[in-house]
C-alpha cells in the first residue's frame, strides 16, 4: 500500500523505491545499522565520453538516516537564515541553498574530508557538510566573532581549510580555476585526493572555466567540475544564457555525466565514480540537475522569472528530503514519528544555535587591521599615536618561525609617528655624544641625555627579537620635546 | 673619556657600532675635524662601512635566475609557471636552465590563458604550495587581475587568517622600447593600492636577488615588478649578495645616494636615471639624495619622510601615469607628515598622461628623462628654470 502510493507520486521512475534486498522484518536500532542496502537512482545517468556508472547505489540505513538528518538541518538553517535576513540581522548578500541539499550531502557521502571542495557564494550548506557548525554559520552571517571567518567574511566567504573546504567565492566563475589549482597542488603533493569545483549554470559560460579545464585536461589534474544546474542564473533561464544547455557535454574532450541532483544517492554514486575517474584519467564534469526554492538571493523574490506553480511542482515531486523520507519509510528503517522527532530536534538545534550566535560579540575594533598580511611589515595604523608614555604599537602576527630562513629582517608595526621616534633617538644620541651643531650642552646635561638614551635602548632591547634590526617605538607627538 | 663612557653604555645596551652606523645615527662628518671626540673613532667606524669587498658584476637577468634557482632548490614547494618559462627558457631568459634542472613538474609551460593559469596558481597557493606565476608582461596581468586581487590579496583577510596565499606574481612592468601603448603600461600604482598585496620593484641586481628571494619566502601574495630594459644591465654585487641566504627586507627603501639639498624618490629603471641626474646636479652644486623605493607596498614612509625632513625638498619620479600614481601617494604622505619641513612644493615627474606612442621622438617625450629630473630638482631648489610644457 505504501509502495503503490509512493510509486504513483514519483513522476520520474517507477523503480525508485523497489528494494533489491528485503529488510522488512529486521528493525534494529537505526542510527548504528550498517547492513548494506542497494537502492536504484531515480533516473539512469547520462554520460558523455565515458561509461555511466551503475544505477544501483550501495547504502546503509545509517547513511540514509544521516542524509535525512543533515538535509533537514540544512533546510531548517536556510529557512532560519531567511528570517534573520528579514529581521535585518544578516546584511548584504544571502544566497540560500534550500532545494539543493542533496548535492552537498551526496557529495560528502562519496568522498572524504581529505578531498577538497570549492564553491561560489551559495555556500552555507556546503560548509555545513564539510563539518562546519550551525553556530559558526549563524555567527558569520550576523558578523560576529564566533563566525567561521570571525565576522570578517560574511555569507559568501565561509572557509574550513582543515576539512578541505576552500570557500566561499563572490566572483562568478573564479572558483573554477582555483579549484583546478587545488587539484594541481594535490597532484603535485601526491596526495591521491581530488578537488570538486562547484559552479552554477550561470557560471558555466565563463571563459576562465574553459581556460582552466583546458589546462586541467592537458596536465591530467584530479579536478571534477560540478555544475549545480538550478536552471536559472540569477533571473536568466538557462535557455536564454547558453546556446547549449547540456553542461555536462560542454567539456568536449572532457568526459561528463548528468545526474539527478535532487537524489542524494545518485549524487553520491556520481561523485564516487568521478573521484575514481579523476585520479586515473584527469578532469571530469558532473552536471547536477537541481533546483533552488528561494530566489537567487534575498533581494530576489524568485517568482518574476518563473511561476509559483513550477516552484511548488518541484517541491512536491522532486524534493530531496521527501525522497529520503519516503525511502526510509518504504524500507521501514524508521517510523513517521521518529522522523518527525528528528525534524523537531533539528529545529531546536537551529534555534539554539541562533540564540547562541546572537549572544556572540562583534569583532574587536582592532580586528579591522589584522590578517591583512600573514607576515606584517608595518601595516600603518591610520589612528593617531596611542596613549601616553611609552607604548608599543599593536603588532600583527609576529611569526617566530618562517622555515628557518636566515638573513630575514622584519620590522615591527609602526605608527605614523615612527620617524619622529627615530629622530628622537637620533637627537638624544647626538646630545649624549656632545656632537650637537651648537656645540653641545654642558656635561651634566649630556649625562642625563645619555642615561635617558640608554633607558630607551634598554627598553628596546628587552623587547627586541633576535631577528629584528630596528624596533620603532610609537610616541605621542607631545612628548617629542627635544629640539636641535 | 666621555666617548668611552658612551661607547660602553651603548655596547651594554646591545647595539654594535655597526648597527648604529647602519641606522645613520652616527653622523659621518665629511670634513676631518680634530676637535670633536667622535672624530677619534672615525677611522674605526669608517672601516665598518665597507664590509663588502668583492666586486663581481652580475646582470639583473642572472640575479633573478639565480634567485629562482636557489629558492626552488631550497623549498620543494616552490614551482614556476607561465608562458614560455620552460622549453623556451623564458621569454626574457629569466628562467633559463630551470626546466632542465627541476623538470616539467616544477617548471610549467602554460597556454596563453592568464585568467586560467593565474587562478590555478592561486588555488595551488591556497593548498599550501608556493607558486611563482610569470606574466610575460604585466600588461597581460589585467586578464587575470581578478584572481590577483579578489582571489589572492583579499583571502587572508576574508578568511580571518585561515587561507594564506604565498604566491609571487612576477614579470616585466612598464615601458620597454617601441612596444606601443598596450605593452607599456606601468602597474605599480594599480597593485599598490590594494591592501593584502605586497608590491616590490627592484632596480639593481642586488635588489633583484634580495627582493625576489624575500618575495618567494614571504607567506603573502607579492607582485614583483621587474623591468625589461634592466634585464641586460650589470651591477656590482658583493659576496654577501651572492650568498644563498641573502634576503632584503620588504617595506624598506634604500638610500642609493646621500645628499642634503633635495630628495629624489624613484623605483626600477628610473633609479638609474635619478642617479645620473644627481651626478649632473652635483656639478651644479645641488646635493641630491636618491631613494630607491624597492617596495611600493608597503611604502617606506619613514625613510622618505626622514629624508625630506633632512633636505626639505622632494622630487618624486616614476614611469607610470601621473594621476593617482606612486608619486601622488608619496606627495600626500609627505604633506601629511612633514608639511612644515617642506621649503618648496613637491615636484612630481611621471610618464606623460597619454597612451604610449610608438614614434621614437614621441616615446622619448612620454617617458621621464634625466633632463626632466634635473629640471624638476632645480625647480624644487628654486633655481629659475622654466616649467616643462604640460599636455
Amino acid at each position: 500500500m505504501a509502495l503503490s502510493k509512493l510509486s504513483s507520486s514519483s513522476s520520474l521512475s517507477t523503480n525508485i523505491l523497489k528494494p533489491l534486498t528485503n529488510s522488512f522484518f529486521l528493525h534494529r536500532p537505526i542510527s548504528t545499522d550498517t547492513t548494506p542496502l542497494t537502492i536504484e537512482t531515480s533516473v539512469p545517468f547520462t554520460s558523455h565520453q565515458c561509461e555511466a556508472p551503475s544505477r544501483s547505489v550501495e547504502t546503509t540505513p545509517k547513511e540514509l538516516l544521516s542524509f535525512f538528518r543533515q538535509m533537514a538541518t540544512m533546510r531548517r538553517m536556510e529557512i532560519a537564515a531567511d528570517s534573520l535576513y528579514k529581521a535585518k540581522l544578516v546584511r548584504g548578500f544571502c544566497h540560500l541553498y534550500d532545494g539543493q541539499e542533496a548535492v552537498a550531502i551526496g557529495m560528502e557521502a562519496g568522498i572524504t574530508k581529505k578531498d577538497s571542495i570549492i564553491t561560489a557564494y551559495r555556500d552555507h550548506c556546503t560548509f555545513l557538510g564539510r563539518g562546519g557548525t550551525l553556530l559558526e554559520v549563524f555567527s558569520e552571517l550576523m558578523g560576529r566573532k564566533d563566525g567561521c571567518s570571525h565576522g570578517k567574511g560574511g555569507s559568501m566567504h565561509f572557509y574550513k581549510k582543515d576539512s578541505g573546504f576552500y570557500g566561499g567565492h563572490g566572483i562568478v566563475g573564479a572558483q573554477i580555476p582555483l579549484g583546478c589549482g587545488l587539484a594541481f597542488a594535490q597532484k603535485y603533493s601526491k596526495d591521491e585526493t581530488v578537488t570538486f569545483a562547484l559552479y552554477g549554470d550561470g557560471a558555466a559560460n565563463q571563459g576562465q572555466l574553459f581556460e582552466a579545464l583546458n589546462i586541467a585536461a592537458l596536465w591530467d589534474l584530479p579536478a571534477i567540475l560540478v555544475c549545480e544546474n538550478n536552471h536559472y542564473g540569477m533571473g536568466t533561464a538557462e535557455w536564454r544564457a547558453a546556446k547549449s544547455p547540456s553542461y555536462y557535454k560542454r567539456g568536449d574532450y572532457v568526459p561528463g555525466l548528468k545526474v539527478d541532483g535532487m537524489d542524494a544517492l545518485a549524487v553520491k554514486q556520481a561523485c564516487k565514480f568521478a573521484k575514481e575517474h579523476a585520479l586515473k584519467n584527469g578532469p571530469m564534469i558532473l552536471e547536477m540537475d537541481t533546483y533552488r526554492y528561494h530566489g537567487h538571493s534575498m533581494s530576489d523574490p524568485g517568482s518574476t522569472y518563473r511561476t509559483r506553480d513550477e516552484i511548488s511542482g518541484v517541491r512536491q515531486e522532486r524534493d530531496p528530503i521527501e525522497r529520503i523520507r519516503k525511502l526510509i519509510l518504504a524500507h521501514d528503517l524508521a517510523t513517521e514519528k521518529e522522523l518527525k522527532d528528528i525534524e523537531k530536534e533539528v529545529r531546536k538545534e537551529v534555534d539554539d544555535a541562533i540564540a547562541k550566535a546572537k549572544e556572540s560579540p562583534m569583532p574587536e575594533p582592532s580586528e579591522l587591521f589584522t590578517n591583512v598580511y600573514v607576515k606584517g611589515y608595518g601595516v600603518e595604523t591610520a589612528a593617531s599615536a596611542v596613549g601616553c608614555g611609552w607604548t608599543w604599537s599593536e603588532k600583527l602576527n609576529n611569526r617566530k618561525s618562517d622555515g628557518g630562513m636566515t638573513g630575514d629582517v622584519c620590522y615591527r608595526i609602526y605608527t605614523i609617528d615612527s620617524y619622529k621616534a627615530v629622530r628622537y633617538l637620533q637627537t638624544s644620541w647626538q646630545l649624549a655624544m656632545c656632537s650637537a651643531p651648537n656645540g653641545g650642552p654642558p656635561l651634566f646635561l649630556s649625562l642625563i641625555f645619555r642615561l635617558f638614551y640608554c633607558h630607551v635602548a634598554q627598553l628596546i632591547k628587552s623587547h627586541a627579537d633576535k631577528r629584528h634590526r630596528l624596533i620603532v617605538v610609537s610616541l605621542p607627538a607631545s612628548q617629542a620635546t627635544f629640539k636641535l | 673619556m666621555v666617548l668611552l663612557l658612551a661607547v660602553n653604555m651603548v655596547t651594554r645596551a646591545g647595539f654594535s657600532l655597526k648597527q648604529l652606523k647602519m641606522w645613520g645615527i652616527i653622523r659621518q662628518k665629511v670634513a676631518a675635524g680634530g676637535g670633536s671626540p667622535v672624530a677619534r673613532i672615525r677611522p674605526v667606524v669608517s672601516n665598518l662601512r665597507n664590509y663588502s669587498s668583492a666586486v663581481k658584476q652580475m646582470m639583473v637577468r642572472e640575479a633573478l635566475n639565480s634567485a629562482l634557482d636557489e629558492e626552488m632548490s631550497a623549498d620543494p614547494k616552490v614551482f614556476l609557471m607561465g608562458e614560455e618559462v620552460g622549453e623556451y627558457q623564458g621569454a626574457y631568459k629569466i628562467s633559463k636552465g630551470l626546466l632542465e634542472k627541476y623538470g616539467p613538474e616544477r617548471v610549467l609551460d602554460t597556454p596563453i590563458t592568464e585568467a586560467g593559469f593565474t587562478g590555478i596558481g592561486v588555488g595551488a597557493a591556497y593548498y599550501g604550495l608556493k607558486p611563482v606565476v610569470e606574466f610575460m608582461t604585466f600588461n597581460f596581468s589585467m586578464q587575470a587581475i581578478d584572481h590577483i586581487i579578489n582571489s589572492a590579496a583579499k583571502s587572508n583577510y576574508m578568511s580571518s587568517g585561515q587561507i594564506s596565499v604565498p604566491i609571487v606574481f612576477r614579470g616585466p612592468n612598464g615601458a620597454a622600447a617601441g612596444v606601443g601603448a598596450q605593452h607599456s603600461h606601468c602597474y605599480a600604482a594599480w597593485y599598490a593600492s590594494v591592501p593584502g598585496l605586497k608590491v616590490l620593484s627592484p632596480y639593481s641586481s642586488e635588489d633583484a636577488r634580495g627582493l625576489l628571494k624575500a618575495a618567494i619566502r614571504d607567506p603573502d601574495p607579492v607582485v614583483f615588478l621587474e623591468n625589461e630594459l634592466l634585464y641586460g644591465e650589470s651591477f656590482p654585487v658583493s659576496a654577501e649578495v651572492l650568498d644563498s641566504s641573502f634576503c632584503l627586507p620588504i617595506g624598506k627603501a634604500k638610500i642609493e645616494r646621500e645628499g642634503k639639498d633635495v630628495t629624489i624618490t624613484a623605483f626600477s629603471k628610473i633609479v638609474g636615471l635619478s642617479l645620473k641626474a644627481a651626478e649632473i646636479l652635483a656639478k651644479e652644486g645641488i646635493s641630491a639624495e636618491v631613494i630607491n623605493l624597492r617596495s611600493i607596498r608597503p611604502l617606506d614612509r619613514s625613510t622618505i619622510n626622514a629624508s625630506v625632513r633632512k633636505t626639505n625638498r622632494l622630487v618624486t619620479v616614476e614611469e607610470g601615469f601621473p594621476q593617482h600614481g606612486v608619486g601622488a601617494e608619496i606627495c600626500a604622505s609627505v604633506i601629511e607628515e612633514s608639511f612644515s619641513y617642506l621649503d618648496a612644493p613637491v615636484e612630481r615627474i611621471a610618464g606623460a598622461d597619454v597612451p604610449m606612442p610608438y614614434a621614437a621622438n614621441l616615446e622619448r617625450m612620454a617617458v621621464p628623462q634625466v633632463e626632466d629630473i634635473v629640471r624638476a630638482a632645480k625647480r624644487a631648489c628654486y633655481r629659475s628654470v622654466p616649467m616643462a610644457a604640460a599636455a
